[in-house]
């Protein structure tokens, strides 16, 4: 991964950076020595690792704005951090960087259940928001699979989903406020306790732009009673077009489920060996959530199955308790770490219009058979975001390219039926110089206009979401 | 009023002129905003059509200058809809024309179900323009779920045209319901109003219109058949104490909560128009401030407390009031005393959205003045 030349003034102030940083921040929360700031080498992307210079662990807004402040002076590139497990590498360090983790920003600062609102501080872990509402049956809706780590920055850096944003949303459609570092240290409150911007869309803006806008101190976060009860079902197909017309039909008699997950015969198969779960032997598998009171899920189901059947499923299997639900998802939740059990793997993020579903799955098995590496997909099948996970081997030489090759052949595809290069883990490093692939010149540099606004020496963040060649004139600047 | 016919049109008049251009969709609210006279008038009526309706993948994609109500028809032949619920505020404001689905977005209008499924931005997925220097810009796309890049697709909607001329939009939709209820609460203040509407829309019934007016404060459930029953029970139940009334019929309830929209009270009054977004349970806490300040006015709430439209006398200028809000006040109709129509904000974000008008317009010929 080609990462730009690190800037050797800076490198060459790094003491006295450090003494200014140590000024500002309790002891502790300067990190500069070799063997402590390589904890912060990489995110959930271990490909890629590089250690940054410094890292410092601010516990407010001011010591962030302080931070900011000194490095915008001294020219200091920053990368912000939450908790580290963006699979895209968008918290990857440069060798020249301070590393901006919020680890220690997690306090709840209101909850107010009137208004269906909570305010955190942003490094607070997703998994957790729920966690103080919980006792009064409320939750935070976006639930990304990474819940118990990944932290409210990164979700709104990334705009990060969850299974169950067909009905909820992703993170934009639940975020009401952040309090803003800009990199010259200046604070911003943007959104807040009510609906809407009074001008341009700033929030909206924000949410999913990477870390390279600002750093998200405080988040304001819609949240909702819990439904009373959810119950998955289990539909197995013998081949993947019909599991698609199935999920088509579904919603087009109005069905909104919470969830509809997809897996096929690899995910299924490596599942079963590793959770067995009582996977039937299928080409394809649907599970679909429905939410509500017993009769609501009752009437929900009922139409699902009505249509399913019209279909031929070789099985169809309805859960009797909470133990059978968990059966069902069991599999599911287990697809990831059965793929990791058999084989290295990456996973891909790219969204399709769901009527591609089967040619796009019909390409990916022939894309799969060229290179000679195995593919599962696991994914979203209501908004049509495919996790094709590739299968390859990181000690066999080569291979490692072969699967990136393989990857961005997959993504391209994604983009030349309607769709896009990323529907949840962001662009970061990893899908940076595919960005052309998806967009003009034109497209892209409204983006880096927009960036200039925010952050006009190119500091925060400034070697991910796009292209390098794109943003060389503007880093050197 | 110039009328071009495809977005390369657009392109290449705005690439040429250096007169300032006022777009109009459907011309529908050209009066308002900071309103400064423009050289040129650019209609999107040439821009029209829909170029993509998959229902199956919930999703629609149309030029901007297609009549609000064709792009309503065409979806409730699917049996589909947009999921926020645009208002059509003609008789408010007395001006005539049919909206457009351009202008709707340009001024991110969102309706009653905003509380549940979202602002128009929310729903917008994708958006083609052209911004002040003639350049053809894309975002986001036809998929529901997508990061990749920044999302300028939201900052489009509501950008009041200010950042370019939008050609073309894409959205998410939402099946039309089966079914719905709209549950009265009678008798109620506009505090123990909006405190019941907390509590409908605390409690786990899907509650996606939460409005009060006029002495009665009104909850919407929408869905199966079978789910509205048990929902409105449960609802009911909530508030055994009150004087409670059920309508269940399709027809009367997407009237009643049009004319809420609509804002229908006030389009028969001649006062001067607010439109307030603030925190829900804030709602009539302005309104009984406002009261105590002796000002006379009334109140209509929507989202459960948080959308406050005021009529009050030409000559109040109510921002005046409201110094400590979180939130923003939009000068709808009316003089408002003097007022600017448009909220006003902090400095930082005031010169932000300065230099992001600076970038998509460096000349400043789209839109000038609208936004203040
Ligand atoms: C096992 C696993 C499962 C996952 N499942 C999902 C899933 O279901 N859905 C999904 O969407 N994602 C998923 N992810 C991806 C990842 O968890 C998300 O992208 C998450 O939001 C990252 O949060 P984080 O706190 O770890 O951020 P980090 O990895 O630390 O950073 C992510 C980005 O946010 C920026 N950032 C961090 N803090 C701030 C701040 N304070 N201000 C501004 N920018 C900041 C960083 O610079 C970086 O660009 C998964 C990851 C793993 C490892
Ligand atoms: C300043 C202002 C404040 C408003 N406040 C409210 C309010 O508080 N409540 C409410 O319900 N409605 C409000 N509206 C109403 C809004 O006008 C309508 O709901 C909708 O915009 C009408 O569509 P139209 O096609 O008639 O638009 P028009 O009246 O023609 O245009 C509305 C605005 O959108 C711009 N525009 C139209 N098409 C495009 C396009 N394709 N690309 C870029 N810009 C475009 C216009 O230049 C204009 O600024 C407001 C409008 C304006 C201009």
């Amino acid at each position: 991964m080609e990462m730009p030349i690190p800037n050797a003034a800076v490198l060459n102030k790094k003491a006295h950076v450090v003494r200014r940083l140590s000024k500002v921040l309790p002891s502790g929360s300067v990190i500069s020595e070799e063997h402590e700031t390589r904890a912060y080498e990489c995110d959930a992307l271990t490909a890629y690792r590089c250690s940054p210079m410094i890292a410092v662990l601010p516990e407010n807004t001011q010591q962030v704005s302080d931070i900011l402040r000194i490095c915008h002076e001294e020219g200091v590139p920053v990368v912000p951090r939450g908790s580290g497990t963006s699979l895209a590498g968008g918290a990857m360090p440069t060798a020249d960087c301070v590393i901006l983790g919020v680890a220690k920003l997690n306090d709840v600062l209101e909850t107010d259940y009137d208004n269906r609102l909570i305010r955190v501080q942003s490094g607070r872990t997703n998994l957790s928001v729920s966690g103080a509402v919980e006792e009064d049956d409320f939750f935070y809706a976006p639930d990304p699979s990474s819940q118990l780590a990944c932290a409210i920055a990164g979700n709104i850096a990334m705009n990060s989903g969850g299974a169950h944003c067909l009905k909820y949303g992703v993170t934009t459609n639940n975020l009401m406020g952040v309090t803003m570092v800009m990199m010259d240290g200046e604070v911003v409150e943007i959104g807040g306790s009510h609906l809407d911007s009074a001008g341009l869309d700033l929030l909206g803006l924000i949410c999913g732009s990477e870390g390279q806008l600002g750093v998200v101190t405080e988040a304001t976060l819609r949240i909702l009673h819990k439904p009373v009860g959810a119950r998955p079902i289990l539909i197995a197909f013998d081949e993947n077009e019909v599991a698609g017309a199935c999920v088509a039909d579904i919603i087009k008699a109005g069905v909104l489920p919470v969830a509809m997950e997809f897996m096929d015969r690899l995910c299924i198969e490596t599942s079963e060996n590793f959770a067995k779960a009582g996977y039937p032997n299928a080409e394809a598998l649907l599970i679909i959530e429905v939410e509500g009171s017993e009769l609501e899920i009752e009437e929900q189901l009922t139409k699902i199955i009505t249509i399913a059947e019209k279909h031929n499923p070789v099985e169809l299997r309805q859960s009797n308790s909470p133990e059978e639900s968990a059966k069902i998802w069991l599999g599911r939740k287990s697809a990831f770490g059965a793929i990791g059990q058999i084989s290295d793997y990456m996973c891909l993020d790219g969204t399709i219009p769901v009527s591609e579903l089967p040619y796009v799955l019909r390409r990916i098995g022939e894309i799969s058979k060229e290179y000679g590496l195995r593919v599962g997909n696991v994914f979203h099948a209501g908004d049509g975001n495919m996790h094709p996970l590739i299968l390859f081997d990181a000690n066999k030489p080569g291979d490692l390219e072969l699967c990136e090759k393989m990857g961005a052949e997959i993504l391209r595809l994604c983009v030349e039926v309607g769709g896009c290069l990323t529907g949840e883990h962001g662009v970061g490093v990893e899908k940076r110089d595919l960005m052309f692939d998806q967009y003009s010149h034109a497209d892209i540099e409204a983006q880096l206009n927009v960036k200039d606004v925010f952050d006009p020496k190119w500091l925060l963040n400034g070697a991910k979401v796009f292209p390098l060649i794109a943003t060389e004139d503007r880093r050197a600047a | 009023m110039i009328t071009p016919q495809t977005e390369n049109e657009v392109s290449e008049f705005l690439a040429n002129t250096d007169k300032s251009v006022r777009i109009v969709g459907g011309g529908t609210r050209q009066g308002l905003g900071n309103y400064v006279e423009p050289e040129v008038k650019l209609s999107t009526s040439g821009l029209t059509g829909i170029t993509l309706l998959e229902p199956a993948a919930l999703t629609l994609v149309v030029r901007a200058g297609t009549p609000l109500v064709e792009v309503q028809e065409a979806l409730a032949a699917e049996n589909q809809q947009l999921p926020f619920e645009p208002m059509d505020h003609t008789s408010l404001l007395g001006t005539q024309g049919v909206s457009t689905i351009g202008g709707v977005v340009a001024c991110n209008i969102s309706g009653s179900r905003r509380i549940q499924t979202g602002a128009c931005r929310d729903s917008l997925i994708g958006v083609r323009f052209v911004d002040g220097m003639g350049t053809i810009v894309k975002n986001g796309g036809r998929v529901m779920k997508n990061v990749t890049g920044y999302d300028l697709v939201k900052l489009m909607a509501g950008s009041y045209g200010t950042l370019g001329v939008m050609t073309e939009l894409s959205f998410k939709l939402l099946p039309k319901p089966e079914a719905s209820a709209t549950i009265t609460l009678h008798g109620l203040s506009d505090t123990d109003g909006i405190a019941a509407l907390c509590r409908a829309l605390g409690s786990p019934n899907d509650v996606n219109g939460a409005a009060h007016l006029d002495g009665k404060t009104f909850i919407r459930i929408e869905g199966f058949k079978g789910s509205i029953a048990y929902r409105s029970e449960a609802l009911k139940s909530l508030f055994s104490e009150l004087e409670v009334t059920v309508e269940t019929n399709l027809n009367n309830n997407s009237k009643l909560w049009k004319s809420v929209g609509d804002v229908d009270i006030f389009a028969k009054i001649k006062t001067s128009i607010w439109r307030l977004s603030v925190k829900p349970t804030k709602g009539p806490e302005i309104v009984e401030h406002l009261h105590n300040a002796g000002i006379e006015l009334e109140a209509q709430y929507d989202w459960g407390g948080g959308l406050v439209y005021l009529s009050v006398a030409d000559d109040i200028n109510i921002r005046d009031y409201l110094v400590e809000m979180q939130g923003h006040a939009t000068l709808v109709r009316g003089n408002g005393g003097g007022a600017a129509a448009m909220p006003i904000q902090n400095k930082l974000v005031t010169e932000i959205e300065a230099g992001l008008r600076a970038k998509f317009d460096p000349r400043e010929v789209l839109n000038k003045g609208i936004m203040g």
